[in-house]
């Protein structure tokens, strides 16, 4: 049994405590917008926030987050509520596929919490161990520009 | 495959014309409405006005659109809407669609079954979509006349009203969707002339972008089904190979492990949950019969296709090339096996009851994937009923539905819902490949520098044999030739010949399939032509292409816009590549600089005609994808083979694009009234021969080969 907070809600997991928070989150919480990828951290499909920071939920065991927080795409705005990137990413119309774009989302979120104006050169560093193979990167990087810029002036 | 030069071999292969707009109609009853977010079609409740296959009115003023093509990326659903909404005077913000079930009312005329592929969805929807919608508005132009007693010629429609301006009386489709369905359907109704859309070419916001930035749209890997369990399948890790015996005790000792069992792809295991399924994968122990591919080899292959080019047969052949004389320059290019990789990896879910089937599957095949659960349960078509979800891509993997075959056989085992879902590791080791190939080509200029003969030769394994097996006929693969014989080049002898190299390697279709490769060798050639004749690489291709204006224009208007032939930073240089894809033209500069043995893209400008635009920024987006897509597969990707066995296994060694190395691309769209053509591949064949040919400039060394990162190793 592992006890932790998934979007603010308390859950006690019935679970292995090696099994990844992708497949906790997936399979037996239901909340199925994070994304199996890849498997061993080298897509980023996976990506969620623990404690606020972005981690790739497939190699991180759900013991890891024993007594923390998980926010996963689902719960990044309130419900009935836009993240300031999820109103970019609609405006710059980023999305093809979609697939990638939650784990997009989220490693974005967690830059520009860290970074509120990050350069073009940090957006490429946090935003490459997500692949998109939609190739939507130039509209990946003008949404984050985008939500930065409109955050900064909110 | 082509959507344009073999559309006559295609329609030969299936016998089945003409689908087209089906009146008939068999919808599930009830009541509940289409789910963007999944595409379920929901059910048609009393009232509502479902006067053909496309195009459903309820009472509530909401307009369904069903959609035939599958959803992966490139905007189709959006598309479909469009063109039927704007035929039928609806406001897009009533509009929403749902994925059409494997029935025989969405066939496609080109493919004869549930396909999307080949750039060809628009083309081939335009026109029985822009009828229905047509269709549905006469209708309730009909019934609105009809309940005021007017002549239906005195009533207008737009943005979903029906409108009698004599006598100021109006009626919302909502309002008519009953009357309207005791109207007969009329035939012949006339479609709207270019000028009077409203939505076509307009910029219209896609449809789905909405849940695809909340996590709530529902790929396949995203189904539940009630009961449901989970499996993943050990495969032997030589093609063709079968299990010899196995062993599943420890496998079977891991907490929610519910059963070890071979299938005709090899050891299923089936788990309470994804992770348990993985784990119980890894620890089933699996003694193999290779089989007769034990020994192939990348390496060997190639040498082979070297080989080859001698026995290659005459696919064209244009005038006489024996009968010019002058300088001939020959060059050999080689490129290697790739892997489609799409984001979300194979999977599919399937419930298998004695009284019928059911599919949930991100698949480009409904009508296959049909097939398949019918084969392996031997029920008919009718019980066999195929969900298609949204696609984490396609790229062509999906084309092939093998994972659908896993699904049915492992819960006709069982007597349970299954979803199976493919480790990526298998996803990059079981893929049905881009063939690797041998270009040879030689050409012949005369005197003044005019090419007078050219001589290109494919060894490629064949995909259609196995996919399309009436298209491959007398040794020839048509499909395998597309991007090198309907060149828009127009050179008095011409010779063009083929030789399946049958490598024992499963191949497949990849994103602009063939010609990803042959426009490589074509374009790189056409360079060291211009280069050989003294010649400017864009006035030396202008001069061949006096008889294709569209190809010229394109071409025009991407060296123009990219400002090709000025001054660049140094270490930087420009190359230009044309291309021709699904009916439509494309032409791309790349700005690049060298970095080792990498090579840097700074940006991108493609000029794209694809005939008459349904969404422009759609085609932008296609584009910009498509480019990066053939990015990847030049820069550094390759698939390689040793003992029969994959070496690549994951993101980490089988390489793809990411966010630092991609390009901006600045996408000029032709204003064109020719008929709509494909954008989902243009983009993906220039890219390589244009970095190719930017990279002569740069360090003088031609590059025949890809990727990239080994040419210039
Ligand atoms: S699935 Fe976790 S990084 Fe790819
Ligand atoms: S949108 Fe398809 S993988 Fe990113």
């Amino acid at each position: 049994m592992v006890a932790l907070y998934i979007n603010g809600v308390h859950h006690e997991l019935d679970v292995s405590p090696e099994m990844p928070i992708l497949w906790a989150v997936r399979d037996v919480v239901g909340l199925t917008g994070t994304k199996f990828g890849c498997g061993v951290a080298a897509c980023g499909a996976c990506t969620v926030h623990l404690d606020g920071k972005a981690i790739r939920s497939c190699v991180t065991p759900v013991s890891a987050a024993a007594g923390r927080h998980v926010t996963t795409i689902e719960g990044l705005a309130p419900e009935g509520k836009e993240h300031p990137l999820q109103a970019a990413w609609v405006e710059d119309q980023v999305p093809q596929c979609g697939y990638c774009q939650s784990g997009q989302i989220m490693s974005a979120a967690a830059l520009i919490k860290k970074t509120p104006n990050p350069s073009d050169k940090e957006i490429e560093a946090a935003m490459s161990g997500n692949i998109c193979r939609c190739g939507c990167y130039e509209r990946i990087n003008s949404a984050i520009r985008r939500a930065a810029h409109e955050t900064a002036n909110a | 495959m082509s959507g344009t030069l073999n559309r006559t071999d295609f329609l030969a292969y299936t016998g089945r014309l003409g689908a087209g707009l089906c009146i008939a109609l068999s919808l599930p009853l009830g009541t509940k409405a289409a789910d963007l977010a999944t595409g379920a079609a929901g059910t048609t409740p009393a009232g509502e006005f479902a006067p053909n296959a496309w195009v459903r009115i309820a009472p509530d003023e909401t307009v369904t659109v069903m959609v035939s093509k599958s959803e992966m990326g490139q905007g189709i659903a959006t598309g479909f809407c469009t063109i039927l909404a704007d035929e039928l005077d609806a406001p897009i913000a009533n509009v929403r669609y749902a994925f059409a079930p494997a029935s025989p009312e969405y066939v496609d005329a080109f493919f004869g079954d549930m396909t999307t592929g080949g750039s060809t969805s628009t083309p081939d929807s335009w026109m029985p979509l822009r009828q229905a919608g047509a269709t549905a508005r006469a209708m309730l132009v009909a019934a609105a006349a009809k309940q005021w007693s007017v002549d239906p010629a005195t009533c207008t429609a737009a943005n979903g009203v029906v409108t009698h301006a004599a006598s100021s009386k109006t009626a919302t489709y909502g309002s008519l969707a009953s009357a309207a369905s005791q109207i007969a359907v009329p035939k012949d109704v006339p479609l709207k002339t270019p000028d009077r859309f409203t939505l076509i070419g307009k910029h219209v916001a896609r449809l789905d972008t909405p849940f695809k930035v909340n996590g709530k749209a529902k790929y396949g890997i995203d189904t539940v089904v009630p009961g449901m369990v989970h499996a993943s399948v050990v495969r032997s890790p030589v093609f063709g190979g079968s299990v010899s015996h196995f062993d599943a005790t420890k496998a079977k000792a891991i907490n929610g492990v519910i059963d070890v069992f071979a299938i005709s792809s090899g050891v299923a295991v089936v788990a309470k949950n994804t992770w348990a399924a993985r784990q119980a994968h890894d620890a089933v122990h699996v003694a193999w019969n290779d089989g007769p591919n034990a020994h192939v080899n990348s390496k060997v292959l190639l040498e082979q296709a070297h080989a080859l080019v001698a026995t290659a047969k005459v696919a064209k052949k244009v005038g006489d090339v024996t009968s010019v004389h002058g300088t001939t320059l020959k060059s050999t290019f080689e490129t290697p096996f790739l892997a489609h990789a799409p984001m979300e990896p194979m999977n599919a879910t399937a419930d298998v009851r004695a009284d019928g089937v059911e599919v949930w599957a991100p698949t480009q095949v409904q009508t296959r994937s049909q097939q398949i659960a019918m084969a392996i349960t031997g029920l008919p078509a009718n019980k066999v009923q195929v969900h298609t979800t949204y696609l984490g891509g396609g790229f062509g993997r999906r084309l092939d539905a093998d994972y659908v075959g896993d699904a049915v056989e492992i819960s006709k085992k069982i007597g349970k819902p299954v979803k199976v879902t493919w480790p990526r590791e298998q996803d990059i080791q079981h893929d049905f490949y881009r063939p690797m190939s041998v270009n040879a080509v030689t050409g012949t200029l005369d005197a003044s520098g005019n090419l007078v003969a050219l001589s290109h030769t494919v060894v490629a394994d064949s995909v259609a044999k196995r996919w399309a097996p009436p298209l491959f006929k007398d040794g020839i693969d048509p499909l395998a030739l597309d991007g090198a014989w309907n060149t828009p080049y127009d050179v008095a002898n011409m010779d063009y010949r083929y030789v399946d190299q049958n490598s024992g390697v499963p191949v497949g279709f990849m994103r602009a399939p063939a010609a990803n490769v042959n426009t490589f060798a074509t374009e790189v050639f056409m360079d060291e032509l211009a280069h050989a004749a003294h010649k400017d690489p864009v006035a030396f291709r202008l001069a061949l292409l006096s008889k294709a204006p569209r190809a010229a224009a394109v071409l025009q208007a991407a060296a123009k816009a990219a400002g090709y032939g000025k001054k660049m930073p140094a270490g930087q240089a420009q190359g230009i590549a044309l291309c021709l894809w699904g009916g439509s033209y494309g032409a791309l500069v790349a700005d690049v600089s060298l970095n080792g043995t990498d090579v840097v893209v700074h940006r991108t400008v493609m000029a794209v005609d694809c005939g008459t635009v349904i969404n422009p920024d759609i085609v932008r987006m296609q584009t910009q994808g498509a480019v990066n897509y053939g990015l990847a597969m030049a820069r550094s990707a390759k698939i390689t083979l040793a003992n029969g066995r994959v070496s690549q296994t994951n993101f980490y060694d089988y390489t793809v694009l990411r966010n630092a190395d991609a390009p901006p691309t600045h996408v000029i769209v032709m204003p064109s009234t020719e008929k709509p053509s494909g954008i989902g591949e243009l983009g993906t064949p220039p890219i390589a021969p244009a970095i190719a040919n930017a990279v002569f400039k740069l360090n003088g060394k031609r590059i025949r080969k890809l990727p990239f990162s080994d040419a210039l190793a």
